[in-house]
């Protein structure tokens, strides 16, 4: 029998992580995937979070996901917001056309 | 009777007036009718001169409040002083820009207190915790203030980039913030720090290097050092003037104080696994601050390319890992703040025929026809390019000095060669002030405001040599009690 351990959750987190990361670059198509990439990211944090609080019999790590969870909050909605004025001017939300200016 | 109330309200004064302030001008600007808001402006720089006076006021030397998430100390208040000063600044500039361009929102001052309020979170944290939290109020608060300017598709796009990158940042420093959670137990800086002075100079796990390798890449990120420089260039050509200008001072000396604590309190212990890391940042970010701007034709790119230099010179000092290296930092961060203050202010003035103006063939000739702004510049650019006796060249002097202290020779070699580099693209722009043909010059009509602050800031900036003392001297005391805690 099988027991999920501190590593099984440990690597979930990095595969999520990763995959939020190469969402934000792969992605050619859709602002909203980026955001949601993020989300993704925040995501993954938190499961490492309360894995290690579980694993350490300590409850910062929760207290932490919970502020964690807060901003993540926030922030989808300020990036909501910005692609929303960003949409409005540009009339397309594919991430090409995010190329006025070439950094 | 306050105090006695509660000391640990009492210790975080200064942050909790601005956040109150910031939150009461929100209630006055949304409630009062459109006329009456261009009050607000003035109301936030109030709110704070008054923080600023706070600052010192309420300084405890090493203090911790809130179960040790706060830390206020001399090296706190320091480049809380620096912050806030900047902010004010930009703030003031932003003022007759803003009514100009028909963008004088009330919300733009009141976001920019938020942003000042997290940065002051940020050089006062002492616990992972508190450290993400004020970066993501500043961050969040940048994000809308970058695209402000919603009807125009730059500065939307700028917001954009500023955003996604910004937000890959904090995820980066997050996922870092809890691998070193879990391999440690704790998130506090203080006890971090007990314990890997207990491990006696043997190997840590893989996983606090892992957690400090990205905590390191966000907070490159927030300063924009090479390799996570790419939003710098566009969001500061992008944004509008003054918010570039702003973007320039206040979150970069929040950042770079944040990095300091962080790598100096909890992993001074591991300051051999570090060091190399920011060894290779400095050296990048001097590089490619001085090779990238030579073709910049747009002048805030170009600042954008300089500021990721001067943060590489930053590094240097950094790198040393020294208290001198320290001092250095803290003194070239203040020297930074008043040349780019005033370089953002003659940039407010290039007008003509009361359109803003960008280009910097659009200077050429202004030695003849706008002396002022064009002495100013001069000033500025020379002292940026490190040319004595020019506040610039101390700012360079002390992180060389610093930095060969601590035997990185090779590192101090290269950052004196990229200097030289660098004084070519400022040196050109004096070249297209005086030496090229005038067009029809720029518009003369200026605003007080910005006149008062480019002369303040030059005067600054000529006149430091001549009394150095105060600063050095607050410099070494800041970094000295970052060394005690």
């Amino acid at each position: 029998m099988l027991t999920i351990g501190l590593g099984h959750y440990l690597t979930v987190a990095a595969i999520l992580f990763t995959l939020g990361i190469f969402g934000i670059f792969l992605n050619r198509k859709n602002v909203i995937v980026i955001l949601m990439s993020i989300e993704l990211m925040l995501l993954a944090v938190n499961i490492n979070l309360v894995a290690f609080s579980m694993h350490l019999q300590d409850m910062v790590g929760q207290i932490f996901t919970m502020f964690v969870l807060t901003v993540a909050a926030a922030e989808a909605a300020v990036g909501l917001a910005i692609i929303v004025v960003y949409v409005r001017n540009r009339g397309s939300i594919a991430v090409e056309d995010v190329n006025l200016m070439k950094g | 009777m306050l105090a006695n109330l509660h000391p640990d309200l009492f210790l975080a004064l200064p942050e909790i007036f601005l956040a109150l302030a910031a939150m009461a001008l929100l209630m006055v600007g949304v409630y009062q009718k459109e006329e009456a808001r261009g009050g607000i402006l003035l109301a936030a720089v109030l709110a704070i001169v008054v923080t600023l006076l706070l600052v010192p006021y309420r300084m405890g030397d090493g203090a911790t409040a809130f179960g040790g998430l706060y830390i206020s100390d001399g090296f706190s208040a320091f480049l809380k002083i620096l912050v806030l000063l900047g902010t004010a600044l930009t703030l003031v500039m932003a003022h007759a820009y803003n009514e100009r361009e028909g963008f004088a929102r009330f919300e733009y001052p009141i976001l920019i207190l938020f942003a000042a309020v997290g940065m002051l979170m940020m050089l006062s944290a002492n616990d992972l915790l508190s450290l993400y939290m004020g970066l993501e109020l500043q961050s969040l608060s940048l994000y809308v203030v970058a695209s402000i300017r919603r009807d125009s598709l730059r500065a939307t796009e700028a917001g954009l980039k500023y955003f996604v990158l910004g937000a890959l940042a904090s995820g980066m420093l997050l996922y870092g913030a809890s691998m070193i959670y879990g391999f440690t137990g704790t998130t506090n800086f203080d006890s971090l720090a007990a314990q890997l002075i207990d491990m006696n100079g043997s190997p840590p796990p893989i996983g606090i290097v892992v957690g400090i390798v990205f905590l390191l890449a966000g907070l490159a990120f927030k300063v924009s050092a090479v390799p996570f420089h790419m939003w710098t260039p566009d969001v500061y050509e992008g944004a509008p003037t003054p918010v570039t200008a702003f973007l320039s001072v206040a979150p970069k000396i929040a950042a770079i104080g944040l990095l300091l604590r962080v790598l100096m309190g909890p992993f001074e212990a591991l300051i051999v696994q570090w060091q190399q890391i920011i060894i290779v940042v400095s050296i990048a970010s001097m590089v490619l601050g001085a090779l990238a701007a030579i073709n910049q034709t747009n002048i805030k790119r170009l600042m954008a390319y300089s500021a990721i230099g001067h943060i590489g010179y930053a590094f240097v000092g950094l790198a040393a890992g020294s208290e001198a290296g320290i001092r250095g930092v803290l003194v070239y961060m203040a020297i930074y703040l008043f040349m780019n203050v005033g370089t953002f202010c003659c940039i407010l003035c290039m007008r003509r025929k009361g359109r803003m103006t960008e280009e910097i063939a659009d200077l050429a000739g202004i030695g003849k026809t706008n002396p002022v702004i064009a002495l100013a510049m001069a000033i500025f650019m020379f002292s940026m390019a490190g040319i004595p006796p020019l506040a610039g060249f101390f700012g360079k002097l002390y992180v060389f000095l610093a930095a060969i202290d601590a035997e990185l020779y090779a590192l101090a070699i290269i950052g004196v060669l990229t200097s030289v580099v660098g004084a070519y693209y400022y040196l050109r722009i004096v070249r297209v002030m005086y030496f090229e043909e005038a067009e029809d010059g720029l518009d003369r009509a200026v605003g007080r405001e910005v006149l008062f602050i480019l002369g303040s800031t030059a005067a600054v900036t000529l006149l430091f040599f001549a009394y150095p003392g105060p600063l050095l001297d607050v410099a070494a005391v800041a970094a000295s009690a970052l060394f005690a805690g």
